[in-house]
């Protein structure tokens, strides 16, 4: 059976879910074969191995870490060499779409970004994608060289099944052009304990409705009450009261939990674009016309002050 | 030497119209007003502060697309660039990012670079890829998803606000920037800039001015298709209720039901 790549996404070797998640949809196609760049390997291919890699071809090097992008793709691009895969597999973040990029580039291959879903078809990979701030859904597939598509977080279910995931050593050669630029300094981001925004399966959001940085608490705690990540209107992060990386939507991160809950949000296209193909849709606001109650499955006008905490009281007596 | 600042522009659908498919299963570009991308606005600002700390700078504002992008071009003069280039060729009609990060780098390497700046993503493909494509191409630094920029001495520095960290980035010029919505709000043409927009001059360039052959680009060069386009149902309407005292329970029995608590 052929071979896809699949690159993987982790923190020391911390494997993130997205990455058991392009493990499933490339057993669709063939057998997956990850790509680990960094340190953690052994750590990462137990879990590797129990979603289905048959191989992990492991690299670590200083260049990784020190300057943006390009290293990562050399080393992609190894493994393309040491495999000539079917079809290469990354996740729909920032930096996975710019290794794509330049990998598409580099292979003369076809790129398909932002898949949400993926199924192996007579002529290739048939990739579905969501357009037009998901008014469109549409069925893609590359027509030259190796497909390479990058999968947006929660496009499928993490099916474990086992395989030997055996570590091989990738060996990669880095040229003066990739360490143009260089990565003067770090800040982590501190974690704030709760979900990752696109990893998780319940979201709450507020927006200008929520009308100051210290009333975000109400839209924390009904977050909390139910193990949900906290989303973010640009309204909001614009006027200073929640961080950028919290933002939904076209300028924000696209997600698509199983719930997302929109406090205070008017549910304007740019918002839409990315957050409407979560599964279930609720919302509060206090204008009955806002355009958010065209997408709801549940919608409550009213005051979010109101409804917020009493429905966060609510869920912590349910749950005992 | 004068620093050579050239910004990419997009022409797209507006967002806020009833954006469809045509039957080539290509961007329908007839129903719905197109305008210059909101997000490459912020790379034109970026241009114009960088031109401005700079002791001589030129901007010129490049895109490729149909006859109407002139309309972008225009608008990007307005705000102040100083000269644009349009690429339009009808064998470019359906052309994909691999296609278009070939024709763009093509066109930088005529027009001559020493910053290239660009927008996070098209308002409407949204792909995020035609920069780092271009840096791929021009065998140049890419600098990009940068929410703070400065040029100084012959190289550019930014912010990238990443996922799990913000990075501090350094490369030497020439160089491909991308900014993000973050990096500051666009200015909006004055009307001096109107006025002094139409007097500016605007090149066109087609394939052959490029070197590129038709089959490259365009419908048929395209890297990839789309088989299938279907609108989406929409969703079916849900229940809304009004708040009487109550929103909050009938919510959570609402979640209940869908078991989520
Ligand atoms: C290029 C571009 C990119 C963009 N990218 C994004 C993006 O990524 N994400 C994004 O979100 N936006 C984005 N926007 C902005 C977008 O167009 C909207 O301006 C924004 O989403 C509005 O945020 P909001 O819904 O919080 O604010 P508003 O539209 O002002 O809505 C606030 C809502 O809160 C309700 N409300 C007020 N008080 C209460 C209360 N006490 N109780 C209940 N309800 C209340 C009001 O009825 C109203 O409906 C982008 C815009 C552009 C041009
Ligand atoms: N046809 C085009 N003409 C000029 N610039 C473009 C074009 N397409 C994309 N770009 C540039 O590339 C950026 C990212 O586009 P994309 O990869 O399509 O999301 C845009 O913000 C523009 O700066």
């Amino acid at each position: 059976m052929a071979e896809v790549l699949v690159y993987v996404d982790h923190v020391d070797g911390a494997v993130r879910k997205p990455t058991l998640e392009l493990l499933t949809l490339a057993r669709r196609i063939g057998e997956p074969v990850a790509v680990h760049l960094g340190a953690g390997a052994d750590t990462a291919a137990a879990t590797l191995a129990e979603y289905g890699a048959v191989k992990v071809l492991a690299a670590d090097a200083a260049e990784f870490a020190d300057y943006l992008v390009v290293p990562k793709v050399d080393a992609l691009e190894a493994a393309y060499n040491a495999v000539s895969p079917a079809a290469v597999l990354l996740p729909s973040s920032a930096e996975g779409k710019e290794i794509a990029a330049r990998l598409a580039v580099r292979i003369g291959s076809g790129i398909i970004t932002d898949a949400v879903d993926l199924e192996a078809g007579d002529e290739g990979p048939v990739a579905t994608q969501s357009v037009f701030a998901a008014s469109y859904s549409t069925k893609s597939r590359v027509t030259k060289g190796t497909p390479v598509i990058t999968v947006k977080p929660n496009s499928a279910a993490p099916e474990a099944a086992p395989a030997a995931g055996t570590v091989e050593q990738l060996a990669v050669s880095f040229g003066e052009k990739s360490t143009g630029t260089k990565v003067v300094s770090r800040t982590p981001r501190e974690s704030t304990g709760r979900p990752d925004l696109t990893e998780a399966a319940i979201v709450v959001s507020g927006g200008r409705g929520v009308n100051g940085a210290e009333n975000f608490a109400i839209v924390e705690a009904l977050a909390d009450s139910l193990g949900a990540a906290v989303g973010a209107s640009r309204a909001a992060v614009d006027a200073g009261w929640y961080p950028h990386t919290n933002q939904v939507g076209q300028t924000g991160k696209s997600v698509s939990p199983q719930l997302y809950i929109a406090a205070g949000i008017s549910g304007a296209i740019q918002h839409r674009a990315g957050m409407q193909t979560s599964k279930t849709i609720v919302a509060i606001n206090k204008d009955a016309e806002a355009p958010i109650f065209e997408l709801v499955d549940y919608g409550v006008v009213g005051d979010l002050f109101e409804v917020v905490p009493q429905l966060t009281e609510e869920v912590k007596a349910r749950k005992g | 030497m004068s620093l050579r600042i050239v910004v990419t522009v997009k022409y797209v659908p507006d967002a806020t119209g009833d954006r469809h498919f045509a039957e080539d299963l290509t961007v329908d570009r007839d129903d719905v007003d197109g305008l210059l991308s909101e997000l490459d606005e912020y790379a034109v600002e970026q241009a114009l502060q960088i031109a401005e700390e700079a002791d001589d700078a030129e901007i010129t504002v490049l895109t490729v697309g149909p006859e109407d992008a002139k309309d972008a071009l225009r608008k990007a003069l307005s705000m102040g660039a100083d000269k644009a280039v349009h690429v339009e060729d009808d064998d470019l009609h359906g052309t994909d990012a691999l296609g278009t990060s070939l024709v763009l780098a093509k066109a930088l390497e005529h027009v001559g670079y020493d910053l290239v700046i660009s927008g996070m993503a098209s308002t409407d493909g949204g792909m995020g890829v035609v920069p780092a494509m271009l840096a791929e191409r021009l065998g140049v630094p890419q600098v990009t998803l940068l929410s703070e920029v400065k040029v100084e001495d012959g190289k550019v520095t930014g912010r990238r606000d990443g996922d799990s960290a913000s990075e501090q980035l350094e490369a030497a010029l020439p160089a491909v920037v991308s900014v993000t919505d973050q990096s500051g709000e666009a200015r909006y043409p004055s009307f001096k800039g109107i006025m002094a927009a139409k007097k500016k001059p605007v090149q066109s360039l087609d394939l052959s001015d490029l070197g590129i052959e038709a089959e490259e680009v365009g419908l048929e060069g395209s890297w990839t298709t789309v088989d299938e386009a279907a609108e989406r149902p929409a969703r079916t309407a849900g229940t809304v209720v009004n708040d009487e005292g109550e929103g909050g329970k009938k919510l959570a029995e609402f979640l209940a039901g869908q078991k989520f608590i």
